[in-house]
């Protein structure tokens, strides 16, 4: 469950007024007729912790790895800095890389792992030293420097990889699904030591993930991508509560959708959803008579029993179809008939409806989030 | 009654291994263990045909010409085969799939053919004498044939696929990321290939290599023909030892020897394999 409380100290980060340490421009990469990127513009700024974030084949690795060099592109630009570096080797692109299997040198000790970018530079191993013991340091793996990568656990391993993109001072650190083979709770750890690590050295991050939850809890912007191009970019409390469109909405946290078309009601307007139901619509909207969407969040949804149902606001009837009780909150999927399955997460300490209940759910008409579909 | 269901089950296994069981126990074992009982006695306990075997020169040449010839083929198929399998996984698929085939083909050509060929192919009026004569690279023929070189190029022809297919089979499971992230890191090819490439296939390389080294130990046929009589290997020494003379019970413990010494190689590929995996 994601909270606004959790990811609003981060919107107010305004990372649009500082410089640009990455700038893509019309990037595209084609395999063969199959278009895995289209066409991405993205900048993002120094030190900025930013992921993108989407479903598995929606082109987010292969956006890394033109950004990282491992792929060419077929069209567009990557400036790294204020260099071009998009025909640029992924030796010379300055860039820390981490991925979902950490790819850790297997016939090194994990101070040599550390210690590869520094030898391959030809930098002494006197001075090599005392930066792998800063990056030893920095992981929190003291102790471990002459262990072979196979005698460490998954989450040793990945902060092994972490250190080992981080010793040589990169530009940027590009993390390629980092946390996606650590079981929950060393998830939840090397997730923190990751924050804490961007935030101490400031260096520019860039998160490939599906997780929507790793998204929107680590990154000061994120860009939703599909189908090879990005439907969103921006704050994780913008994408949560205005996302642009209907994937957006649905692909981060639990979603109500509602499908109709927008028509006037006495002063105000509604939306007319096709079962002839007709919701309130609060501030601005489109035009009258076309399609949208509107989106309610779970936890703003009240759900009340039926014979509590105000007179002076919307509410519909409804039956308790599935309870679910999850701690911090009560989820309650309730039928609808005319509009649908509905979702209600409630904080309600105990569960205050069981299944068969009838029941009507409302909403603030300022809560919910009017998306207008497409022409077709 | 599950309990009962499973002693069923295990019962109607045994039943059917049974048959296999006992012609394996029939035709290989027994007899090994027949051959170990000649090695050791005359007839009654002895350790004389050992003795002999050691005592006399003829036979430790034999073996240390074997291990000689099979050392040297064995590192030829890695100087051949490792930049072989290395430039094999550059390739597209399609181009791996048909360099495998190429690879594989001379299997299904029966070794006998593939040893005579090779006659043809390196005699004094064969086509690369007569390419070499063209041109003025040598002005009479190389004796390439009835030597232990002829022998070392027919053995190398022979097991080069045992030694590539494990290695790309090894190679094929190392990690694309671990190379792509030390590219990141600033490593050039040449860096990656002596650092990284290099340590991390030593074990698969070791492993592939005494799999050649224990083939190669009993080699008969490429001697036999392409040596003309001249290269006798431990398994020809045994045909004379069983066929010519006949000294059963020197050949059995010529055959011991062979097969600790086989056992012993056998263990230690299967160390550097299993601790490869680890």
């Amino acid at each position: 469950m994601i909270s606004h409380q959790l990811t609003s100290e981060r919107d107010t980060l305004a990372p649009v007024s500082r410089r640009p340490a990455i700038e893509v421009s019309g990037l595209s990469k084609h395999f063969g007729t199959v278009c895995a990127v289209s066409d991405v513009d993205l900048t993002v700024a120094e030190g900025e912790f930013l992921s993108i974030l989407g479903p598995s084949g929606s082109g987010k690795s292969t956006l890394l790895g033109l950004v990282a060099g491992l792929i060419q592109p077929t069209g567009g630009r990557i400036v790294i800095g204020s260099r071009d570096v998009t025909h640029v080797p992924p030796a010379q692109r300055d860039i820390g890389l981490v991925f979902q299997s950490y790819a850790l040198f297997p016939n090194m000790t994990v101070a040599g792992n550390i210690a590869f970018s520094l030898a391959v530079r030809g930098i002494s191993r006197r001075d090599a030293k005392e930066r792998v013991e800063w990056a030893i340091e920095l992981v929190r793996l003291n102790g471990l420097e002459h262990r072979k990568p196979s005698q460490l656990s998954g989450g040793q391993q990945q902060r092994v990889a972490i250190a080992r993109a981080l010793v040589f001072g990169p530009k940027l650190l590009l993390l390629d699904e980092p946390l996606a083979a650590l079981d929950r709770k060393l998830r939840e750890e090397v997730r923190l030591e990751l924050r804490r690590l961007q935030g101490t050295l400031g260096v520019t991050t860039v998160l490939v993930t599906h997780d929507q939850d790793e998204a929107m809890s680590m990154s000061d912007r994120i860009a939703v991508l599909a189908q090879g191009v990005i439907q969103q970019l921006g704050s994780p409390g913008e994408l949560y509560r205005q996302p642009a469109n209907r994937f957006v909405a649905g692909f981060l946290g639990a979603a109500n959708l509602f499908h109709g078309i927008i028509a006037r009601e006495g002063n105000g307007a509604v939306l007319a959803l096709d079962g002839g139901t007709r919701l309130p619509l609060a501030g601005d909207y489109p035009s009258l008579g076309r399609r949208a969407t509107m989106l309610v969040r779970p936890e703003r949804v009240n759900l009340q029993p039926a014979t509590e149902a105000p007179a002076n606001r919307f509410c519909i009837d409804c039956h308790v179809a599935d309870v679910v009780y999850q701690g911090e909150i009560v989820r309650y999927a309730v039928e609808a008939p005319p509009v649908g399955p509905v979702i209600a997460s409630c904080q309600h300490v105990v569960p205050r409806f069981s299944p068969g209940d009838r029941a009507c759910f409302s909403w603030r008409p300022e809560d919910a989030w009017l998306i207008q579909d497409k022409e077709e | 009654m599950w309990l009962a269901r499973m002693k069923t089950v295990k019962l109607r296994f045994a039943v059917m291994l049974a048959p296999l069981v006992l012609f394996v126990l029939l035709t290989f074992d027994l007899p090994v263990l027949t051959m170990l009982g000649w090695s050791f006695s005359n007839p009654t306990p002895t350790v004389r045909h050992y003795l002999y075997v050691f005592e006399t020169p003829v036979y430790l040449k034999v073996i240390g010409k074997t291990l000689r010839i099979a050392s040297l083929t064995t590192i030829s198929c890695v100087i051949l085969g490792y930049p072989l399998v290395y430039w094999l996984r550059g390739l597209s698929p399609r181009g791996r799939s048909i360099c495998l085939v190429l690879v594989l083909l001379p299997f299904w050509i029966s070794i006998l053919i593939r040893t005579y060929a090779w006659i043809v192919i390196l005699g004094n009026d064969g086509i690369v004498n007569r390419v070499l004569i063209a041109m003025r690279l040598v002005h009479q023929p190389v004796q390439f044939l009835y030597n232990e070189l002829g022998v070392l190029i027919g053995m190398v022809n022979v097991l080069l696929p045992f030694f590539v297919l494990p290695l790309y089979a090894a190679f094929s499971r190392f990690d694309e990321r671990c190379f792509q992230a030390a590219a990141s890191l600033g490593g050039s090819r040449r860096a990656i290939f002596w650092r990284l490439f290099l340590p991390m296939s030593g074990p698969s390389v070791a492993a592939s290599a005494t799999l050649v080294f224990i083939l190669s130990l009993g080699f008969y046929i490429t001697p036999a023909v392409l040596g003309g009589g001249n290269v006798t290997m431990i398994a020809n020494m045994l045909d004379v030892l069983i066929n010519t003379l006949p000294r059963w019970e020197t050949a059995a413990a010529l055959s011991t020897i062979l097969m600790i010494t086989i056992l012993i190689l056998y263990m230690v590929n299967y160390r550097l394999r299993s601790g490869f995996s680890n």
